[in-house]
């Protein structure tokens, strides 16, 4: 008994660095898993003002282009208000529940981000006291942007579109034909368009949005356009679509939040139904 | 090991840690070569220190900088990788008739073709599992490779630019 303890002893180095190796192999598939609550990561109070002094500093250089990209959106946002305003006429429209929006759109700052790694994230400035709540859609004035993974008081988390476990549910814009975006790792400029039948007829330079099936994001928001299309070796009944993504990941500073208010109704719909949804 | 000398270690570890967190965390050179300077503060403890406190606090650091990048448990996976290779690579390269009780492992005192030959092979460790903890499952182990023999290079090299600059040569040599 004495030599076993003795062997362990004299081991002990080797046991340790055993268990630490675990431990973070435990600590990086906790963290993986969707469901998974995650508790230390940059959403943690200290840690996210700590990020939020330093893009403070970084922020200030791009606030020339940051101005520049409010006037474009607000520009477009006058040009979209001007069909909505009707002539005044003697008809009252009555308002009821079909009326209702769906959709509730917030605003907040992007603290940090990162996008060579093939999971990655990023910190936004508000929390859980400004009504950001897990499952939200991430997008900016370019396009889709990622999506709420985890909340604390102050800060979130957000997956972005540049991991590799995300999934969103898009379609072709000219015929309609819906698929899913998933990044391959490969550069934070392109990804690919997943389960395109080879009997689509999609063309280079097609517009490629968001399909608005998910109930993450509204219909319509841009994801990218086709740069490339070739026949998929894996799996020839698919096509195999590369897009240039709209939102250059890079300049991410300010994005906008989409909840949509029916989620829970539709998620208890589709669980009853036993339909996995996508992101 | 005295009481200065640990206070000037832990000084260097938070030094290089807030630059980590705060200047080299979006710098990736050409899209491949990651700085992971941090690792210097694990690299240049002295070569008496044990095995456990090492890996103590290779998983330690490494677990800190995880919180910041978002990346949880894969810092620490290579750094405490790094901290257990450390001592046995010591032993591989160490020069004829060993190495002093205060021996620390710079290139004040040891030279920098030692010590290149010290960091490098580690700091590719380092990166390659990194890199293949960080890709698991995308099965893309070129552009890991590729990732790490680039990043270690760089590292290496902004080390020993750190060192030149600010560690004090010793005993007025």
């Amino acid at each position: 008994m004495l030599r076993i303890l003795q062997f362990l002893y004299s081991l002990r180095a080797f046991l340790l660095f055993v268990l630490l190796e675990v431990t973070a192999i435990w600590l990086i598939v906790e963290n993986n898993s969707p469901q998974g609550a995650a508790f230390f990561n940059s959403s943690s109070a200290i840690i996210g003002s700590a990020l939020k002094k330093q893009s403070d500093v970084a922020d200030f250089f791009s606030l020339a282009e940051a101005n520049e990209a409010l006037i474009t959106e607000n520009a477009s946002l006058l040009a979209a208000l001007e069909g909505f305003q009707t002539i005044p006429d003697s008809i009252a429209i009555e308002l009821d529940s079909l009326l209702t929006a769906t959709y509730e759109f917030k605003g907040a700052r992007v603290v940090s981000n990162s996008l060579r790694f093939s999971q990655n994230n990023l910190t936004l400035n508000k929390g859980s006291k400004d009504g950001i709540k897990p499952g939200m859609g991430v997008f900016n004035h370019e396009g889709v942007v990622g999506r709420v993974k985890t909340v604390s008081v102050n800060f979130s988390v957000a997956i972005s579109l540049l991991n590799t476990g995300m999934l969103i549910s898009s379609k072709i814009k000219s015929n309609g034909v819906f698929g899913s975006v998933n990044w391959d790792g490969n550069d934070s400029r392109h990804a690919k368009m997943l389960y395109i039948g080879r009997h689509v007829n999609a063309q280079v330079g097609d517009t490629v949005i968001t399909s608005g099936f998910n109930a993450v994001f509204p219909e319509g928001i841009s994801i990218g356009i086709i740069s490339e299309i070739n026949s998929n070796k894996d799996n020839p009944n698919y096509l195999d679509i590369l897009i240039a993504l709209s939102t250059d990941f890079s300049k991410v500073g300010y994005v906008y939040l989409v909840e949509n208010t029916q989620f829970d109704e539709l998620d208890s719909l589709n669980i009853k139904s036993e339909v996995t949804n996508e992101f | 090991m005295n009481f200065k000398s640990l206070i000037t270690f832990i000084f260097l570890v938070i030094v290089l840690g807030l630059i980590q967190i705060l200047l080299l965390k979006n710098l990736a050179l050409f899209g491949i070569a990651f700085c992971f300077i941090y690792l210097v503060s694990i690299l240049s403890w002295p070569t008496s220190i044990p095995a456990i406190p090492l890996l103590l606090l290779g998983f330690s650091l490494g677990l800190l900088i995880d919180v910041f990048y978002d990346t949880l448990g894969i810092h620490a996976l290579a750094a405490t990788f790094l901290a257990f290779l450390r001592p046995h690579w010591l032993k591989v390269i160490s020069p004829s008739g060993g190495y002093d009780d205060t021996t620390n492992p710079t290139i004040s005192e040891m030279g920098i073709g030692w010590y290149i030959s010290y960091s490098w092979p580690l700091i590719f460790a380092f990166c390659l599992l990194f890199f293949l903890t960080d890709q698991w499952g995308t099965g893309r182990f070129l552009t890991a490779l590729n990732k790490s023999f680039f990043s270690s290079t760089f590292t290496v090299l902004l080390a020993i630019i750190v060192q030149l600059l600010f560690f004090k040569r010793r005993r007025g040599i």
